[in-house]
């Protein structure tokens, strides 16, 4: 039944194109992709057992793929996330053949996303993040404006070598097991040394960090990020890289690559360098969207550090940051994307007091930029605590005090933001701004209000999804 | 054996005719031709899922890609036709530097035997493959839709805007 996540959007896609009644088509498109995600999101909500026996034979495709804790944690937030993209979608973009060209290409997203994690087989895998990617790189470009194009091209560059780096470690790991199913692949990367599985791994691991915009392989980032259409940044920050590079290497660094020597000292090194990088990059921005850009750098460095602790205990921390940072990512370029749309810039200097003007953006945003920082009792606190507490336990203390040193600078970085754009006196020329339209405040207060309530009941959503995740580790 | 090393000569003339071409248009042939001359030989090797995919990716989705984004540059004047070809042949002095190093290193290690071509099986390749790996025709698919998408939402409009 699992297949269906793939299957389904990729149909509907299907028939949005087909040659006849095309007008019907379009206009109940949005209403399609939003039925899509809702039901996936509610698939995903009730417990696997329920809908369908794991060891049943597949009745539809026979294909080999696997749904299991992470899968789950994974497919709740693509729902999440791309239902947010929709609606920014349907409020930013004005022309009906633009907004039908994003539904599509979400379609195509939709159905990459949930191919890369739902397989379990190494070269399928390499394939929908390449699906993925194709349509990551139309979206960035879709408004073809100078900009966007020069994201996209930086975005389409460093993802070539990626692909050729990943499809290269592909390769050697087939020689070295015989097979690309990750059972395999573990069993390759635990009997073989250096050579051919080492290499291998380190190959694939370089095009994730590519993909996920791991320092220093975070080039292409903060452009692709920015200077994409508002819905596109959503999500891309939202949901694509973190299918595309963290949810991947969460994956293969816990259940195919753990037998690899160093890795978890390689994690500790990335992930705390993409951390203090991110934070401090973010800093002196003016630019509100790269701000956020850099901050996501920022925020990936601490799934890759609770990975490096290499712990089940550090396994649940970086899902769980994995989907807070989700969450209050895509929150904040809604937030970003209403504040562009009210006042017509993103320069945060020509900001200033809109939180007169722009009540529930300013509200919201002060919820998300808390919960990046790490303020109890909010969602992005819970996450991290998980992960300093994995830290410790693994004896990595001076690991864990350089991520909360990091924690600090956020604070430092988003208050400066809350600050330049929302608080203080009302700037000249902004007397005239209003709150964004409801397509903008609705997402927004939808996701402050799931970023509180996942802080505030966190000990049920930990039990009921973050701890069955550990089960990958076998 | 023979068809193959004709094939194969035939590979090496197209892939040096698309990197050697005047224009754009003429290395994306080019490029398009390399394709079909590597979906024959995948054919003739008993690999017929690979071949056909060589031949809808490589050789019909990317040369469409590559011709419509052409076709939206203007063509060069005379004088940067005349400055670009100049000195073309220049750059390609280390091509065959390169190929003498390539054959004395592959005749030092000793050149890799061909593995025969398998006969093909009982139930057919194709079936095989499907049982095999169902997953990757999926994601082949995906890309196939996803780039023939990419292609309409980034060139159709702009091309009616550049005549």
């Amino acid at each position: 039944m699992a297949s269906l996540f793939v299957f389904v959007p990729l149909l509907a896609l299907l028939l949005l194109h087909l040659p006849v009644a095309r007008t019907f088509f379009r206009r109940i498109s949005p209403y399609v992709v939003g039925l899509l995600l809702t039901l996936q999101a509610i698939v995903a909500i009730v417990p696997p057992g329920a809908l369908e026996d794991p060891k049943a034979q597949p009745w539809f495709l026979p294909v080999d793929i696997s749904y299991d804790g992470l899968t789950r944690v994974l497919l709740l937030t693509i729902g999440f996330v791309g239902l947010s993209a929709l609606v920014v979608a349907r409020s930013t973009l004005s022309a009906p053949k633009a907004r039908l060209d994003f539904e599509s290409l979400l379609l195509a997203s939709l159905a990459a996303m949930n191919g890369v994690v739902l397989v379990q087989d190494l070269f399928s895998l390499w394939l929908f993040i390449e699906a993925l990617g194709v349509g990551s790189f139309v979206l960035v470009a879709s408004r073809k404006e100078p900009g966007g194009l020069e994201g996209a091209f930086k975005y389409l560059l460093l993802s070539a070598v990626a692909s050729v780096l990943m499809l290269a470690g592909v390769a050697l790991l087939l020689m070295a097991a015989g097979n690309t199913t990750f059972a395999a692949i573990r069993a390759a990367v635990e009997a073989g040394g250096m050579f051919p599985a080492g290499l291998a791994t380190i190959l694939f691991l370089a095009g994730l960090f590519v993909k996920g915009g791991v320092v220093p392989f975070h080039g292409w980032l903060p452009d692709a990020y920015t200077e994409a259409p508002p819905a596109v940044s959503v999500l891309l920050a939202g949901i694509v890289t973190k299918v595309g590079g963290l949810y991947t290497l969460i994956r293969l660094a816990s259940e195919c690559f753990r037998g690899v020597p160093g890795l978890d000292t390689l994690l500790l090194v990335l992930g705390t360098a993409s951390i203090f990088t991110g934070a401090l990059a973010a800093l002196p921005q003016k630019d509100m969207k790269r701000m956020l850009a850099w901050s996501s750098v920022s925020q990936v460095g601490y799934i890759v550090v609770a990975l490096g602790a290499a712990t089940p205990l550090g396994l649940a921390g970086a899902v769980f940051h994995l989907f807070n940072h989700a969450i209050f990512k895509t929150q904040l370029f809604v937030n970003a994307a209403a504040v562009e749309a009210a006042t017509g810039t993103r320069d945060m200097d020509r900001m200033g007091g809109l939180s007169h003007r722009m009540p529930w953006t300013s509200g919201t945003s002060v919820v998300a930029l808390f919960s990046t920082a790490g303020i109890p009792p909010l969602a992005g606190f819970w996450s991290k605590l998980i992960i300093l507490i994995a830290l410790w336990q693994a004896g990595h203390e001076g690991w864990a005090a350089a991520a909360i040193l990091g924690s600090l600078v956020t604070l430092a970085y988003f208050l400066s933001l809350q600050r330049r754009v929302f608080f203080g006196k009302l700037a000249e020329n902004m007397e005239s701004v209003r709150e964004a339209g409801r397509g903008l405040v609705v997402p927004a207060v939808l996701l402050a209000a799931a970023t509180i309530c996942v802080g505030v009941f966190f000990f049920f959503i930990l039990e009921t999804f973050i701890l069955p995740v550990q089960n990958i580790l076998g | 054996m023979t068809l193959e090393l004709v094939l194969l000569v035939l590979l090496v003339v197209a892939a040096v005719w698309t990197v050697l071409a005047r224009g754009l248009v003429g290395a994306a042939i080019g490029l398009a031709v390399t394709s079909v001359v590597l979906s024959v030989l995948l054919f003739q090797m008993h690999a017929p899922w690979a071949a056909v995919f060589e031949l809808s990716v490589c050789a019909g989705l990317i040369t469409v890609v590559f011709v419509s984004a052409v076709a939206l540059t203007r063509a060069e004047s005379p004088q940067e036709l005349a400055r670009a070809t100049e000195r073309r042949w220049r750059r390609y002095v280390a091509l065959p530097i390169l190929l003498v190093v390539v054959a004395v290193a592959l005749a030092y290690l000793g050149v890799p035997e061909i593995p025969p071509s398998r006969p093909m099986g009982e139930p057919g390749v194709g079936e095989t493959l499907w049982r095999l790996r169902p997953t990757d025709v999926l994601g082949q698919v995906l890309i196939l839709f996803t780039g023939v998408l990419g292609v309409v939402v980034l060139f159709k409009e702009r091309g009616n805007d550049a005549r």
